[in-house]
């Protein structure tokens, strides 16, 4: 019972910061004064001034998209050379090695396509820093970039007959400065608060209280616990939808994440920026119903998934029981001062938006557990989604469910009062279409050339969906793991590092080719005949299509790992 | 060209700023208001550090209180290094069934109820779940209350002293819901430990 209360106060909480946050992103993006422009006009002005820009000169959607992936690939490349030269740079307390060329490649791709996948343990493989210089960067400029796009894709749309859609470069500026910098701060100071370290001190060297053995038999004594600068580049993981954690176990770690209530605050700022987002694009359109209407579907979408996850959490592994436990719960790979409840609702938050943070090992979910997660992420993203890219997601299924609608009654569909097209359908279709099928022949490439079984912890229908998951994962810029999988090896880490990179950047291209194009049409007044795009009808038809689109994509796979799991788990009662 | 070039400044001008300039303004931030908290939470005693409050470790011996199992290499509670068991739940080595020569899988479920059956013949009860269970850190400071009070009666007698008083000190150790609501009430087993130590001093 207490559990139930938990996630509705966080749905009370997430819906209440969303409104006041999402109308002012919108005035920061039309670049608007706000209260935060007296004390940080300054710095805005100064970075236009030595880039060389004027955020009056708009770009077109060719030159927007050029910006936008130059900006990237600077970052990634950057990102690769920063752990190749690890060893013999600075800041280094615990005396880390340089990366190897296939993980450092992964590594960089997967921050710089705000995936922040990890196919290493942060605590015995990043320098501080590395972790603060090369990744904490990339976790603020992928969720700029997401911002970007999106409100790109909102000129677009609000535009009359126009190729403009905005300087990338002052969205960029403006997302990091007047969003992400000054939430980031104040959280980084609440998980101070809780516990979460911040210092640049050596790692502490604790004496056990008492001695225990190694695998090998030899005595230990000492406990090394690695500090740094932890709660700055928590604070930008959780609320830029990065998900890169500071040590291996990421949020389950205790000192990431140390007491139930900088648990609650990680966990509202993984959907935080995503849910205003939504508000910002009713504001920026002038219909606020209409991003009440996408709030209202994400929410809908994730509770119905949150529900089921809890229940099977809590209903757990009967083989618990017959082993001598007092419960079946499944506390396999949670953290005790967090519980059931709280722990699966972060794994459906962490896995609706494309954060990837865990404060719990998904592997040991029971299959139930582990499958909705999974089915979160194969939905392309889109429920809550990464900062920026998951309404850009959602906004294209919504053009796609006013084409189903269109297609049912006849008439031309339409979406905010323009005419949805051949040109829009195709790029449409590319984007809903790129990470399905990125997910599954990645997954079918790896079992047919073994790679995927060597990697398999667990045997069995488990192994196929730790592959599974983490495909799903890395197709969908999520970052989240059925960690047991060795994914850090060459295999995994280029065909991995291809599709990450493809799902990010092939996606944000037709986006905006969406937004150029219609940016250029006139706006049609709405008439009897239009399918208004704020009802509870509407919604309803917005969920089903998501929902139908992927689960005609995903349940064929779905039935050979964690649906026969399920089944295999039953039968041992 | 001259959209690289702008690239390339931007991404300078943002590195500076969110690379160097963040995290430094945090930390000086974070270390004058929270210092204890920004440095580890360590416990130090006789000017020697004995861990931190958010960092679990091993304790086997019948007069301390267990942690939860760790599932971390190559030594339990090796905070270098954090890890949760990612065994699935249809492995048989989380359940854990007999080996070949009869004894449960090592470090399993089983293996665990075992070990703690033996530690304590007299113990009927079945075993707490989370205490037979890894946790997702490796690392977690924490048990149920249910998993401290089913270890009572064995650390009193391991230590010769009164049950009421074991009793006091679980009471102490624990953290209620934080604001009433949030989380699980738990017992920090090196907090509870330590006081026992204290004690017998």
């Amino acid at each position: 019972m207490d559990g139930w209360i938990q996630v509705i106060l966080y749905f009370a909480l997430l819906l209440v910061c969303a409104k006041p946050l999402g109308l002012y992103i919108a005035k920061v993006m039309d670049g608007e004064q706000t209260w935060l422009t007296p004390i940080l006009g300054w710095l805005e002005k100064l970075t236009y001034r030595l880039i060389g820009t004027k955020p009056e000169q708009e770009q077109s959607w060719k030159s927007y998209a050029v910006s936008i992936l130059l900006f990237n690939l600077i970052g990634a490349l950057v990102v690769y050379g920063i752990q190749r030269l690890q060893g013999v740079l600075p800041i280094n307390p615990s005396q880390l090695a340089s990366i190897s060329p296939d993980s450092s490649l992964n590594t960089a791709i997967s921050f710089a396509t705000n995936t922040n996948w990890q196919g290493y343990g942060g605590e015995s493989t990043m320098s501080t820093l590395t972790q603060m210089f090369a990744l904490g960067v990339q976790n603020f400029l992928s969720a700029a970039t997401g911002i970007a796009v999106l409100v790109a894709l909102i000129r677009g749309l609000r535009g009359k007959e126009t190729t403009k859609l905005g300087n990338a470069w002052a969205d960029l500026t403006r997302s990091v400065l007047y969003v992400l910098l000054p939430l980031s701060i104040l959280l980084s100071i609440a998980l101070v608060s809780q516990g979460v370290v911040q210092t640049f001190n050596d790692p502490a060297k604790a004496q056990l209280v008492q001695a225990t053995t190694d695998s090998d038999g030899n005595s230990v004594t000492q406990q090394t616990i690695p500090l740094g600068p932890v709660a700055s580049q928590v604070a930008i993981k959780q609320l830029g939808t990065n998900g890169g954690g500071y040590y291996n176990t990421n949020s389950a770690h205790p000192i990431e994440n140390p007491t139930p209530l900088s648990n609650l605050l990680q966990c509202l700022a993984i959907l935080l920026i995503p849910a205003a987002l939504c508000i910002t694009f009713g504001q920026m359109v002038k219909d606020r119903r209409q991003g009440w209407a996408l709030l209202a579907a994400m929410t809908f979408l994730l509770a119905a998934f949150t529900i089921p996850t809890i229940f099977a959490e809590q209903s757990g592994n009967p083989a618990f029981t017959h082993a001598g436990l007092s419960s079946t719960a499944n506390w396999e790979g949670k953290e005790a001062r967090f519980g059931i409840a709280s722990s699966a609702l972060w794994a459906t938050a962490t896995t609706a938006a494309s954060n990837g943070s865990v404060n719990s090992m998904h592997d040991s979910y029971t299959p139930l557990g582990g499958l909705m997660p999974m089915i979160l992420m194969q939905l392309g993203e889109v429920v809550f989604g990464g900062v920026g890219s998951g309404l850009y997601g959602m906004l294209i299924f919504a053009i796609m469910a006013v084409f189903v609608s269109g297609l049912m009654v006849g008439r031309t569909p339409e979406y905010l009062g323009k005419k949805i097209e051949p040109f829009e359908m195709k790029m449409a279709s590319l984007v809903i279409l790129i990470p399905c099928c990125l997910v599954l022949l990645a997954t079918a490439i790896s079992l047919v050339v073994g790679a995927g079984q060597s990697s398999m912890s667990n045997p069995g229908a488990h192994g196929f969906s730790q592959l599974l998951y983490n495909y799903s994962s890395m197709g969908n810029n999520n970052g989240s793991a059925f960690a047991g999988f060795s994914a850090n090896v060459p295999f995994h880490n280029l065909l991995g590092g291809v599709v990450m990179w493809l799902s990010r950047f092939w996606l944000i291209i037709p986006v905006l080719a969406i937004a150029g194009s219609l940016g250029r049409k006139k706006l049609v007044p709405s008439s009897s005949g239009t399918l208004p795009t704020h009802t509870p009808l509407f919604i309803g038809l917005l969920c089903s299509v998501v929902l139908i689109v992927g689960a005609l994509t995903f349940i064929p796979a779905l039935a050979l790992g964690p649906i026969v799991e399920h089944l295999q788990m039953g039968g041992t009662r | 060209m001259k959209e690289l070039s702008t690239a390339l400044r931007l991404f300078v001008v943002m590195s500076i700023l969110t690379g160097i300039v963040y995290p430094l303004l945090v930390t000086g931030l974070a270390q004058s208001l929270f210092n204890r908290q920004a440095n580890g939470s360590l416990i130090t005693i006789h000017g020697q550090v004995a861990g931190s409050d958010l960092v679990g470790q091993q304790f086997d011996d019948p007069s301390y209180f267990w942690s939860r199992p760790s599932a971390t290499s190559p030594f339990a509670y090796n905070a270098a290094a954090s890890s949760g068991s990612n065994l699935g739940p249809t492995n048989p080595s989380l359940v854990g069934g007999k080996d070949g020569e009869g004894q449960p899988i090592s470090g399993s479920i089983a293996d665990r109820v075992s070990a703690l059956k033996a530690a304590d013949p007299a113990h009927s009860g079945s075993v707490p779940t989370d205490l037979a269970t890894a946790s997702g850190s490796g690392l977690d400071p924490h048990i149920s209350i249910a998993a401290a009070e089913y270890q009572i009666a064995r650390v009193a007698k391991a230590r010769g002293i009164d049950e009421a008083q074991v009793q006091s000190l679980v009471q102490r150790a624990t953290t209620p819901r934080q604001i009433g609501i949030l989380g699980e009430p738990v017992v920090n087993v090196l907090l509870l430990n330590l006081s026992l130590n204290q004690l017998s001093k």
